[in-house]
């Protein structure tokens, strides 16, 4: 990617990357910790969510009725969430804003309170969370194929936790795992906007420069043994609607597959782009894609979607469909394996390869349209790989060839590496399937 | 603030046939979005058809009478064009993000989309079989049908706020090919169309382009629907909707409001954002999910419209807080009815709704929006230069008289969709 990135790394081990983008009158500001759910044992799984949750609820220096409205007097917004390698809190407001932007972040890496009542009521703000989630049928058979595609990874629990961890996790579990990753030896501050980059890095070097660093943090080292054979789950709840899911083993984003993998995603259902921000908020373009024309076309499905996320450890390519009314799930997953199939024998063609390029192209383009999205990409992929992978995306993109991408068909879309998932209204529900 | 001082400074053109043209040059990123829209909204759906304005923005982008729908797929897919079409009550828009190297070819594509759809038959026999499949999702949603629900209270006896804008299975089975080009051939004309035009091209290329696509476009205008005034004295009513499958009860709330064009939409507007939305969900935030830990998200919402609208709380509890959960609600709309904001509470929110606006309109597709807003409701195209002057002006006073006019809590209207029986 063409940009004017600064990086430096604090004595204490913070790293720091700062880009001026002079075309608003805004700043960014984003603060990574590279733990997420994966970093979470037994008993403790989404512990690193809630500890997130509790990180917005003042400091030792901004009581936590000043919080609110802190970055709102600058029109500002800010967020934060929790994924399977990462934690993340980022404030957008005017560039007036950034000291007190940074301020925030540097407070919340070292001087979170964890108020044992705010910790009591947190705890059902998520579960309202999870159990908000699980109305959702699409998201419950998720979560059941996650689980059933790993059998000693972490990635294998959902970010947000087992109900049971929710309901027993205390408040020293909590504030230790807060304690332990939220160092500047574990963190990287993005700052992008209207800004002069000699001056954020003199500000970032007063706020954050006093932090002492922690010790060196174990990294999950576990790998998820070879997949023997096909695996299935089955959800069986009442619904209206069936829903399919094809989880197959695929490469994390160090892995010289990723980017072959991206544009066989590409080709099987429309490029995405690699924003987890912003490329998912707009429709693919997939009207030919092969799964599209496979499914949806013919009147099987009534959405494919699939997902190739930039992680760690290799994850999941989750292909997901919505059967139609009448259509059996056994005869959805027929049409789509075959096509998967077709795939991995028969190869792609020429133009499929350059048309998924274009869309890639394009899309890397309309991600990255905001000093927002633009610190997002920064920061994630220094902490879930490093900034060399996302600068030079597009070149990889660009580099993949024909034969890359039937090699992954090959590679990674085979039978006895996949769960298969359904999602099936029990006998009587209104949209059984016949 | 650069964005403040000069504002967005669009350019505004009207064609001979009545189309309106509107750019924006923005050169953050090498792309443009386009948004054509057609007053073609579900407001004119018949009750017998009803979810026509729905099925049609589904159909309408798969076939022109120039090219087959796997021409317009290939157009798209091969440049990597983002393209969808949506319809709300009033409007139908046709929205695309493209490469500015593509920006030609696309406006020109978009514009056929409009003007000269095809309707083939096997293009709706699909899309139709899509839409009953998302009418049956949403009634396993108990967000959708909580809102579905509350509507249709709101605005009773079939009026076009009110009603379900996908239609019923019924209605949607029964529309045909000739209902689809009728509605076309009835609602799309050039007087009632706006094109948007944001992003990397500049205005002269913009509306040369427009003009060339859009120009020689020739058709009647459409006749105006007359929307009723929804009820306004209506006693409290509450709906349960049990779902006994699901694990969450979610809770929608609300009442009619005022027009866009009321002058106290400004107060209306500032009154929402202490109550729902400043910070994590205004006061409301505070109290159900903040102090009680009752809620991952609670919120309210203000959508004034051509007839009043509504101002909505949702928000999502284990059933065993239903009842402390409306009870809340009631108490936070009571207090501002009754005791109003504080000075610092005004001020707070006018400072953050003021200092938002560059951060709101920095990407093309939020620019695009807030012009189509701004056109449909007639604001003016200074309108975000004008907005910091038509917050800061309102006073505790009129806040409070919003307050005290809009949060009736015994003429609310009260849905629960989700595993909970009284």
């Amino acid at each position: 990617m063409d940009t004017n990135m600064t990086a430096r790394v604090l004595d204490n081990g913070l790293k720091v990357l700062v880009q001026e983008v002079h075309t608003a009158p805004l700043a960014s500001v984003w603060c990574w910790y590279k733990v997420g759910s994966k970093d979470e044992t037994t008993g403790l799984t989404g512990v690193s969510h809630w500890v997130e949750h509790m990180n917005f609820k003042g400091t030792t220096h901004i009581p936590r009725e000043e919080m609110k409205g802190s970055i709102e007097k600058f029109g500002g917004s800010w967020n934060g969430y929790t994924w399977l390698d990462e934690t993340t809190y980022m404030e957008t407001a005017s560039t007036a804003g950034l000291d007190r932007m940074l301020f925030i972040e540097s407070e919340r890496m070292a001087n979170c309170m964890y108020d044992p009542d705010d910790c009591e009521s947190e705890r059902t703000v998520i579960i309202s969370e999870l159990q908000g989630s699980e109305n959702d049928p699409d998201t419950l058979l998720e979560q059941e194929v996650i689980a059933a595609a790993y059998k000693v990874h972490p990635y294998r629990h959902p970010t947000i936790g087992w109900l049971s961890d929710l309901q027993t996790m205390t408040r020293d579990n909590l504030y230790q795992h807060y304690r332990r990753n939220y160092v500047p030896n574990n963190a990287t501050v993005v700052v992008v906007g209207d800004v002069d980059t000699d001056a954020v890095l003199r500000r970032v070097e007063k706020q954050f420069g006093g932090i002492p660093s922690g010790p060196d943090l174990r990294r999950v080292s576990v790998i998820e043994p070879e997949q023997l054979g096909e695996r299935r789950v089955e959800v069986s709840r009442e619904g209206t609607t069936a829903y399919l899911k094809l989880a197959y083993r695929a490469p994390a984003l160090g892995d010289p597959d990723f980017f072959p993998m991206l544009v066989l995603d590409a080709i099987l259902t429309g490029a995405k782009g690699i924003n987890l921000w912003s490329s998912f908020r707009t429709p693919p373009p997939q009207r030919r894609a092969r799964l599209y024309r496979a499914l949806v076309e013919r009147r099987l499905a009534s959405s494919v979607g699939a997902g190739l996320l930039p992680t760690e450890h290799p994850f999941l390519y989750l292909i997901s469909a919505t059967a139609m009314e009448g259509v059996s799930l056994a005869d959805l997953e027929g049409a789509a394996t075959a096509c998967l199939e077709d795939v991995a024998r028969r190869g792609i063609t020429d133009r499929e390869l350059i048309k998924a390029k274009s869309q890639l192209r394009a899309r890397l383009v309309f991600e990255n349209d905001s000093v927002t999205n633009l610190g997002h990409q920064l920061g994630y992929f220094e902490t879930v790989a490093n900034g060399e992978v996302y600068h030079s995306a597009p070149a990889r993109i660009a580099g993949v060839t024909q034969t890359d991408v039937e090699r992954a068909a090959t590679a990674y879309l085979k039978t006895d590496r996949r769960t298969v998932g359904w999602f099936q209204p029990p006998l009587g529900s209104p949209g059984e399937a016949t | 603030m650069a964005v403040a001082a000069k504002g967005l400074a669009a350019v505004r053109h009207t064609l001979d046939n009545g189309a309106v043209i509107i750019s924006k040059e923005a050169h953050t990123v090498a792309a443009v979005t386009i948004q054509m829209s057609a007053r073609a909204g579900s407001i004119h759906d018949s009750n017998e058809l009803l979810g026509l304005s729905h099925l049609a923005s589904r159909v309408l982008d798969r076939g022109t009478t120039a090219r087959s729908s796997e021409d317009v797929a290939e157009a798209l897919d091969e440049r990597g064009v983002s393209l969808s079409v949506g319809a709300n009550r009033h409007v139908l828009t046709v929205n695309c993000t493209c490469l500015s190297e593509d920006f030609e070819a696309m406006l020109e594509l978009v514009g056929e989309i409009l003007m000269q759809p095809a309707f083939p038959d096997e293009e709706i026999e699909t899309r139709k079989g899509e839409v009953l499949n998302a009418i049956r999702q949403d009634e396993d949603s108990p967000a959708a049908t909580a809102m579905q629900n509350l509507f249709a209270m709101l605005y009773p006896d079939r009026h076009p706020y009110g009603r379900p804008a996908k239609g019923t299975i019924e209605t949607v089975g029964r529309i045909g090919r000739n209902d689809l080009v009728r509605f076309h051939e009835a609602r799309f004309a050039p007087s009632t169309t706006t094109a948007i035009i944001v992003g990397d091209v500049d205005r002269e290329r913009a509306a040369a382009a427009g003009e060339r696509v859009l120009g020689r476009w020739r058709k009647p205008a459409p006749g105006e629907i007359a929307l009723a005034h929804p009820p306004s004295d209506r006693a409290r009513q509450v709906r349960v909707i049990p779902m006994m499958n699901k694990a969450q009860a979610d809770i929608a709330y609300g009442l009619t409001t005022i027009v866009r064009s009321d002058p106290r939409y400004y107060a209306y507007t500032l009154m929402n954002n202490a109550l729902g939305q400043y910070g994590v969900g205004g006061r409301l935030g505070d109290s159900i999910r903040e102090r009680q830990g009752m809620a991952y998200y609670v919120f309210s919402s203000f959508d004034a419209n051509v007839v009043e609208g509504p101002l909505f709380v949702r928000a999502g509890v284990n059933p065993s807080n239903v009842e402390r959960a409306i009870g809340s609600i009631d108490a936070e709309l009571r207090r501002m009815a009754s005791d109003g904001l504080t000075a610092q509470e005004l001020a707070d929110c006018q400072q953050y709704l003021v200092g938002s606006i560059p951060r709101l309109l920095e990407t093309n597709g939020a620019i695009a929006t807030f012009l189509q807003t701004t056109e449909f409701f007639g604001l003016g195209l200074d309108h975000d230069l004008r907005l910091p002057a038509l917050l800061g002006a309102v006073t505790l006073e009129d806040v409070n008289a919003a307050a005290r006019d809009a949060l009736d809590v015994d003429r609310a209207s009260v849905v629960v969709a989700g595993p909970y029986q009284p």
